[in-house]
């Protein structure tokens, strides 16, 4: 029994329960407006107060993991990336990391094949997976721009929106045309899904907090298309109220009231997301960033790295040596310091 | 020592988990499953806390009475210290990329042994203790309680991870279970909890200068019986002096290859090497070892073994340190060494005497390793070399965890490996350089009690070997690590017979055309050269 993963469904029920029968007992107000302010100041002040935490920490100790040849004779090729010895390659190196997901690239199978040879197959499904998922979800997001601004600034300014939606709705298939980021990110997220109950490691690994997450993505997803694609909502109402949170100008109470339930328990899913996000294993988003075997520079022989709390210790000296050993040492030959 | 099964049966590995939750499952602690803990002695004589007489078979551990207290603390201040610990608890996401790219996964099956697990069994107790969502969610957040059982897993699986980084290589975060192991090493030693193939040297390094307690007489003693077999070998005679101030360099390389075979042959390689081009260099007894299995208990011991490299470099006068083929040791020496105990300002930035080329890499640290030295000689060919008398040799090449991914050393050696010999064959891609699997042997787990997971361990090693033993008849398997040169002979043995091991330098030594030298008929082995059995008899 997948008791994580049954608590964690458990935890979506409920909660999709609340999002979307609660707001339409007169509650629209609360969960329209208000818990989505209480959702990004949320956010907001824990992820920073999850990194300034993490970075009231020093980093005593220059560990770099060298994925290549280090910086050595002038006629030895360097990998610059992986094993960088200056500021521009560390960031070449986090670009990397930070947007092509470099290191799971490198992701290998191990297996035992004819009994006796193992062999390492290139194992590229969770980096497309995770790939996927986190560009179409950052796709969805973008999109998303065009509920918090005004249509004009849209045409004049925020173009790039407009311009991601046309490439979003490339294939267009039918009406409304359909954008696959959505798709793509509800694939994906089902997809590292199946990894957890499906693959007995990741399976063995898996916390309720790694099927929560999910779980709750996948929510937010499927809500979404659902809206689109089936139920149809009423974009312009529900433009107004984004628009209406934005701006501190909340819409009319008949406006909220007008709107499906499905986009109640979308906005509340997100809040929920936001939310939790702080306080969850969602901040590796920034703890990448700040991981020092990835984001410092291996040139601990050349620039001296200080360690703030270098603590003084106690040498067994070259003096109590030889105090030790003096007379072995003399009839032995080797110079000491005090003949005696 | 426990019996160890055939590889046959060794190989059958089931990495399937058990139905019971990771949580629920004890450690093995019967014979063969647990090195064993270091004598009290040991630790007093380093003056770490709670020595006592003990053994992980016991059921009651002797804790002291706060140990929960002192393990708490213990935890606190290292978040504190290393933000590496920090980003490394909470970034974690479970996605299992690092699971089989652990070798002791591989030869052992056992989920405990999957990178992301041996994290969690920290992070369980990080969660219960520092944040609020595992206070108020308990284990459905991925907390626990910390109780005798969970020290106890600590035990067994911390010291089933060899610091080789290979995980940390794959993870998308970069988390490295060297430094998580190291945290959880540093809390177990706070109990008292160590064992005595990491102590003892500990201990014996902080009196005698070297791991395996060599007296300053007995020092000299093995390095001029070393001399005496190259006058043998050669028919030159060398001088190599000891805790000679003025000297230009100090040269000091791992005890081990002072000690046991193969190493014993690289060392007599560095001999002659330097014999050869002259160079003013002393050996140190005090500072007669290279490696630093301080690393292994706590940063601080680290320092006090390591600080006595720079003092004794000062006391003697040198200009730079050289240093010789150990693999954690250049983890110690490229990332902690100025870190911990620079600015060595009384050193110079090292300049070979011979080929003028300044390391431009070590000018602050101000130590070098061979493999760069010899690769530069080479380069600007002030070596003579005759790769020939290797060919009786088809050699590949173990990149060290350290030196590969904690460093990045990985074309030096190589250049230096296809001067020396003719036939030079690398093992598969995915074994190798920054992908290169641990002798399953390392930080501290070469001992004798736990062959049966060393030889688990070393698996994916001997397996890649054992490729290019069938594909190109590879008989030697070089490497530049004194921990190497002692557990892959026996790890050879058992996967891949037929495979002996050797340092670099050995080849280097074999290959060296040295001034005045007789016609070479053995080499540093004494075993007849290629073309040369049975001279006598003609």
């Amino acid at each position: 029994m997948n008791l994580n993963l049954l608590f964690s469904l458990a935890a979506i029920l409920v909660l999709g329960c609340v999002g979307y029968f609660v707001p339409n007992a007169g509650l629209q107000m609360f969960f329209g407006v208000i818990l989505p302010y209480i959702a990004v100041l949320t956010f907001l002040c824990g992820v920073i107060w999850r990194v300034m935490k993490w970075a009231k920490s020093p980093v005593p100790f220059r560990i770099p993991t060298t994925c290549g040849q280090q910086q050595s004779l002038p006629w030895i090729k360097q990998n610059k990336i992986d094993n960088p010895s200056t500021t521009t390659g560390v960031i070449i190196r986090m670009f990397f990391e930070i947007f092509l997901f470099r290191s799971l690239f490198r992701n290998t199978k191990a297996e035992i094949k004819d009994g006796d040879k193992i062999s390492y197959e290139w194992e590229i499904f969770l980096w497309v997976g995770a790939l996927a998922f986190h560009y179409s979800f950052l796709t969805v997001l973008v999109r998303h721009l065009r509920f918090f601004f005004e249509d004009t600034l849209l045409k004049e300014k925020l173009f790039f929106v407009g311009i991601i939606e046309t490439l979003d709705g490339f294939f267009q298939i039918g009406l409304p045309i359909v954008l696959i980021s959505g798709f793509v990110l509800l694939a994906a997220v089902l997809f590292l899904l199946s990894r957890r109950v499906l693959n007995p490691q990741v399976k063995y690994i898996s916390l309720a907090a790694d099927y929560f997450p999910l779980l709750l993505i996948a929510g937010i997803a499927a809500t979404g298309l659902w809206m689109r694609y089936i139920e149809r909502v009423d974009v312009t109402a529900i433009k107004q109220i984004t628009l209406g949170i934005v701006s501190f100008n909340w819409t009319s109470i008949d406006v909220m009231k007008s709107v499906s339930g499905t986009f109640y328990l979308h906005l509340f899913f997100i809040c929920t997301l936001l939310i939790y996000f702080p306080f969850s294993k969602l901040m590796h988003a920034a703890g990448v960033f700040l991981s020092p075997t990835r984001n410092l520079a291996n040139n601990s022989r050349m620039v001296r790295h200080i360690n703030p709390w270098n603590p003084e210790v106690k040498v067994h000296s070259y003096e109590s040596y030889e105090n030790d050993f003096r007379e072995k040492m003399i009839e032995a030959g080797l110079p000491v310091d005090k003949e005696s | 020592m426990v019996d160890v099964v055939k590889p046959e049966e060794m190989i059958k590995i089931d990495p399937t988990p058990p139905s019971t939750n990771w949580m629920d499952v004890p450690p093995d602690f019967s014979p063969g499953k647990f090195p064993y803990p270091s004598q009290a002695k040991s630790l007093e004589a380093v003056g770490f806390p709670n020595a006592r007489e003990w053994s992980p078979a016991d059921e009651d551990w002797k804790l002291p009475e706060n140990w929960q207290q002192i393990i708490h603390e213990g935890f606190k201040e290292r978040l504190d210290k290393y933000r590496s610990l920090k980003v490394f608890m909470d970034s974690c996401v479970r996605c299992g990329a690092c699971a089989d790219k652990c070798h002791f996964f591989i030869g052992t099956g056992d989920p405990k042994n999957m990178p992301v697990l041996r994290a969690e069994l920290l992070r369980s107790i990080y969660r219960n203790d520092f944040t609020t969502i595992g206070k108020m969610l308990g284990k459905f957040a991925g907390a626990r309680k910390l109780t005798p059982a969970v020290i106890k897993e600590w035990f067994s699986y911390f010291y089933q991870c060899t610091e080789c980084r290979r995980c940390s290589v794959f993870c998308p975060y970069g988390i490295d279970t060297a430094e998580i192991t190291m945290m959880a090493r540093e809390l177990l030693h706070l109990l008292g909890l160590s064992i005595h193939w990491i102590m003892d040297p500990v201990s014996n390094c902080n009196r005698t200068g070297n791991h395996l307690g060599i007296q300053p007489q007995n020092f000299k003693e093995i390095i001029e019986f070393f001399c005496e077999d190259i006058e043998e070998i050669t028919g030159v005679t060398l001088n190599p002096s000891f805790n000679r101030k003025g000297a230009e360099v100090l040269f000091i390389t791992p005890s081990g290859d002072a000690f046991a075979d193969p190493g014993t042959y690289s060392f007599m390689g560095y001999l002659m090497l330097f014999e050869h081009i002259g160079l003013d260099y002393t050996l140190s007894t005090y500072a007669s070892e290279g490696g630093n299995f301080g690393l292994f208990t706590s940063s601080e011991m680290m320092k006090r073994l390591n600080a006595k490299m720079y003092r004794e470099a000062e006391r003697l006068g040198v200009k730079w340190i050289l240093g010789g083929e150990c693999g954690h040791m250049w983890r110690v020496i490229n990332q902690y060494m100025g870190t911990m105990n620079g600015p060595a300002n009384f050193l110079e930035a090292p300049v070979s005497p011979i080929t003028g080329t300044k390391f431009e890499n070590a000018r602050d640290t101000k130590m070098v390793h061979i493999a760069e030295f010899t690769a530069d000689l080479i380069k600007n060919n002030k070596l003579n070399l005759d790769p020939s008398r290797n060919d009786h040799l088809k050699v590949t090449y173990h990149d060290s965890c350290n030196p590969a991914r904690g460093m990045g050393m990985l074309d030096e050696p190589r250049f230096v490996l296809e001067n020396v010999c003719n036939n030079f064959h690398d093992m598969p891609e995915s074994t190798i350089r920054e992908n290169t699997f641990c002798c399953g042997s390392g930080s501290g787990l070469n001992t004798e009690e736990i062959m049966d997971l060393r030889l688990r361990g070393g698996l994916p090693r001997a397996n890649a070997v054992k490729y290019v033993h069938e594909k190109h008849g590879v008989n030697m398997l070089s490497c530049v690590c004194a921990i190497d040169r002692a557990v892959l002979p026996p790890l050879m043995d058992y996967w891949v017979p037929g495979v002996d091991v050797c340092g670099l330098h050995e080849l280097v030594g074999n290959a060296l055309v040295m001034e005045g030298e007789i016609e070479r008929e053995m080499d540093l082995r004494m075993e007849d050269l290629p073309g040369k059995e049975g001279d006598s008899d003609e």
